[in-house]
């Protein structure tokens, strides 16, 4: 749906040394093939350069904080899963923390674990996929493939521990939906194995793939002061050189026990800040992520997964912020209760509405070309931008 | 599908092949097989036009890349390793509306979307057909009662063939309404009217 | 520093213009502001070498149904503390300072506000709807918000 304005025509042979170029103003979607959604980038260039781009957002404003007034809190839940359709199990457990910690409900040790266990996985396969459409953006069809298969090891986990492919719907206020089994358990570790071995396929095949490092290095670099300024958070922040994780800072349900790196961009292939910086900082999660899976599996004690909750659930009047780091970011939600069943305000805080905001600021005077690694190496889910 | 080989077939083309055709019911080996004795110069005689077009019609349905919402994510893994869509000929994801005669709308449209979707539509050539996959585009889903931005299902602006319900649905659901859509397919008849004459003018069709 | 301090940080610089501190029977604690000072007290916030809060969260507008408010989450990377603003407008007309010239995250947040509640922040470099389309009537997240019949000819119900 590109409309380009020309109203320049090409002067006569005669006035070619008073040849004027215009600029011309080019729209990216919102049906394109490289814009992870419905976002629609509206860009101001001067032949191939880029001179100004404007995000248009709000084609997937599925009214979240609307429904979620006016919906009971456990009803609510499953809108919230909605919302950061990658991470969904990160965005469950971001609203129960937020309504467990204004309620005072307390967590089992078990549930606990489990939740950590079900949101690294989740975690993994939300940058698998991160891994395969980034290269599918930059004209690489193979990661994509590469990347679903293991996806699909951690897919069928989490339907095995939840019932569900991309909604899970698994971590509930007050805990977690069902128990761990055995089998299960082996099937994680069998996993872990699996992704551990294939890490370094990976990189053969992309990471330090000559043509990749020369499409993302030193492409949209952003410094540490514009990535703070512009509320840059999660693997973003991290590339620009920010050593701030959620998991590790403001530790929440039982992440201050397990023992994880924080890795942060060091400008690798070029500068630090640059799209390879943010591509690389989740693959180093990714590994991350097993390794804090094994642990919680390790150390994970017996007990009840799901505390006993009233059915016509009334928080206490007062508010509260829970920040919880999703695969993208910071992900929080602003609860304000006045006593009702129903909440008097829910206010989420994406990630990716954030991360998106800069688009405007770092895709100035770039190739077309780089448009499109900057807007995948931020790696938006538009769900979440738009609610 | 009804067709009859008239001649039968030369030992010298089996040959070309380099293998037996085995059931003459198999279209697709007949094709092949028509190509290789026509090499030969021998004369056949093909089936209805209707079998051939639909035939050829069901098994390359080139979708369009069109995820809005969740259910894009599924339909990413449909056409991933695991599933493969490619299997039913219709994992050859195209860009651009222009190439394309599946569209499948993955995920909730909003009415600040459904004029684009409705364009992208208008854009497709003709045979086209429309699946609407997940709940939120049969009517609404989950946001159906108090989502004020959301259509409560495409059928309110577009054509749709075929319903895929789920939220999102399985790969497996996709699938199986890709296969139900290869069935529509075959079913209808391009060239000729209900007394299975043909016709030539777009006047006379139906 | 914990909300607290910088209370009594605040307190000493604006005098009235910050309210008296309340403290929460459970949550989070924020600091009441006049909405006239906002401004001000936010470019101190980011440069007062005790306080450099360089990171604005995030900026909710709440629908009391007699007052909108306004929240802003902040936090330091530097010192790894937080604190939470509050502003309260009028309802027939919310208007507050923009703080894109702050934080420039703000520009994004404030835009959502305005698309949703309502709320005109003065100053702002390119104040539209952000999400719902140009010609969208009224602000959803109001609490008498009612939601169209009928847009662009395709019903809601």
């Amino acid at each position: 749906m590109s409309e380009a304005n020309v109203t320049e025509t090409a002067p006569p042979a005669s006035r070619r040394d008073s040849l004027r170029t215009e600029e011309m103003l080019l729209n990216m979607g919102p049906q394109h093939p490289s814009t992870h959604g419905v976002l629609r980038l509206v860009v101001r260039t001067d032949g191939e350069m880029v001179r100004e781009s404007w995000p248009q957002i709000g084609f997937l404003h599925r009214c979240f904080e609307k429904i979620a007034e006016s919906l009971p809190y456990a009803q609510a839940l499953p809108y919230a899963d909605r919302m950061d359709y990658l991470g969904s199990v990160n965005n469950g457990l971001a609203f129960c923390l937020g309504v467990e910690k204004l309620g005072a409900i307390e967590v089992s040790e078990r549930a606990a674990h489990l939740r950590v266990i079900a949101a690294e996985l989740n975690r993994i396969a939300s940058h698998l996929i991160a891994f395969g459409t980034y290269a599918l953006d930059l004209g690489a069809f193979t990661p994509f493939i590469y990347g679903f298969r293991e996806r699909e090891m951690a897919v069928s986990i989490l339907e095995k521990l939840s019932g569900g492919r991309l909604l899970y719907h698994y971590p509930r206020i007050g805990g977690v939906a069902n128990d761990l089994t055995p089998e299960i358990a082996s099937d994680i570790r069998a996993f872990l194995v699996q992704m551990r071995k294939v890490w370094p396929e990976y990189n053969a095949l992309l990471s330090d793939n000559q043509i990749f490092v020369k499409r993302t290095a030193n492409v949209g670099v952003v410094t540490r002061e514009q990535a703070i300024a512009w509320g840059f958070t999660g693997p973003c922040l991290r590339a620009s050189g920010v050593r701030f994780d959620l998991r590790k800072d403001q530790p929440y349900s039982l992440y201050e026990r397990f023992a994880f790196d924080v890795p942060i961009g060091e400008g690798t292939k070029g500068t630090t800040g640059d799209c390879w910086d943010r591509y690389w900082v989740r693959m180093v999660e990714i590994l991350e992520s097993c390794r804090i899976v094994e642990q919680a599996l390790d150390g994970i004690p017996e007990g009840p997964v799901l505390t006993k909750v009233p059915r016509v659930l009334k928080l206490p009047k007062g508010e509260v912020y829970v920040p919880c780091e999703n695969p993208r970011g910071e992900l929080g939600f602003y609860i304000v209760s006045d006593g009702d069943p129903k909440a008097l305000r829910i206010k989420s805080r994406g990630p990716s509405f954030c991360n998106l905001s800069i688009v405007n600021e770092i895709c100035r005077d770039v190739l077309l070309a780089d448009v499109v690694a900057i807007l995948g190496s931020i790696d938006i889910v538009l769900g979440e931008v738009d609610r | 599908m009804g067709t009859e080989i008239l001649k039968t077939p030369a030992p010298t083309a089996e040959e070309l092949l380099g293998r037996a055709v085995q059931d003459p019911r198999d279209l697709t080996r007949y094709l092949y097989y028509l190509r290789n004795v026509r090499a030969e110069g021998l004369s056949v005689a093909v089936a209805p036009l209707d079998a051939a077009i639909n035939w050829s019609r069901a098994s390359s349905i080139w979708p369009l890349t069109f995820g809005i919402a969740c259910c894009a994510i599924e339909m990413m893994a449909t056409g991933a390793a695991k599933y493969d869509l490619d299997r039913f000929g219709a994992g050859a994801f195209r860009p651009t509306p222009r190439q394309a005669d599946l569209m499948i709308v993955a995920g909730t449209v909003t009415h600040k979307m459904a004029p684009r979707v409705r364009r992208l539509y208008d854009q497709m050539p003709e045979p086209k057909f429309v699946m609407a996959m997940g709940a939120c585009t049969i009517g609404g889903g989950p946001y159906s009662r108090l989502g004020y931005h959301v259509v409560k299902g495409i059928d309110r602006f577009l054509p749709v063939d075929v319903c895929v319900p789920g939220c999102p649905p399985r790969p497996e659901a996709l699938i199986d309404a890709l296969m139900y859509l290869q069935r529509k397919i075959a079913a209808d008849r391009p060239v000729t009217d209900r007394y299975l004459r043909p016709f030539f003018s777009k006047e006379k069709r139906r | 520093m914990n909300p607290r301090e910088i209370h009594t940080l605040l307190k000493e610089r604006f005098g009235e213009a910050v309210r008296d501190w309340t403290e929460p029977e459970v949550g989070d604690s924020s600091l009441d502001l006049d909405s006239g000072s906002l401004h001000d007290v936010c470019v101190l916030l980011r440069d007062d070498s005790a306080l450099r809060f360089d990171f604005l969260r995030l900026v909710s507008a709440v629908d009391r149904t007699d007052r909108i408010e306004c929240v802003y989450h902040l936090w330091s990377y530097e010192l790894a503390h937080s604190a939470a603003l509050r502003v309260e407008l009028d309802r027939s007309d919310p208007r507050v300072a923009s703080l894109s010239d702050v934080w420039p995250t703000a520009e994004w947040h404030e835009r959502e506000a305005y698309d949703m509640m309502g709320v005109v922040f003065e100053n702002h470099p390119h104040l539209h709807r952000i999400l719902l389309p140009e010609d969208w009537e009224g602000y959803p997240l109001r609490k008498d918000y009612v939601a169209p019949r009928e847009y662009n000819g395709l019903t809601n119900e």
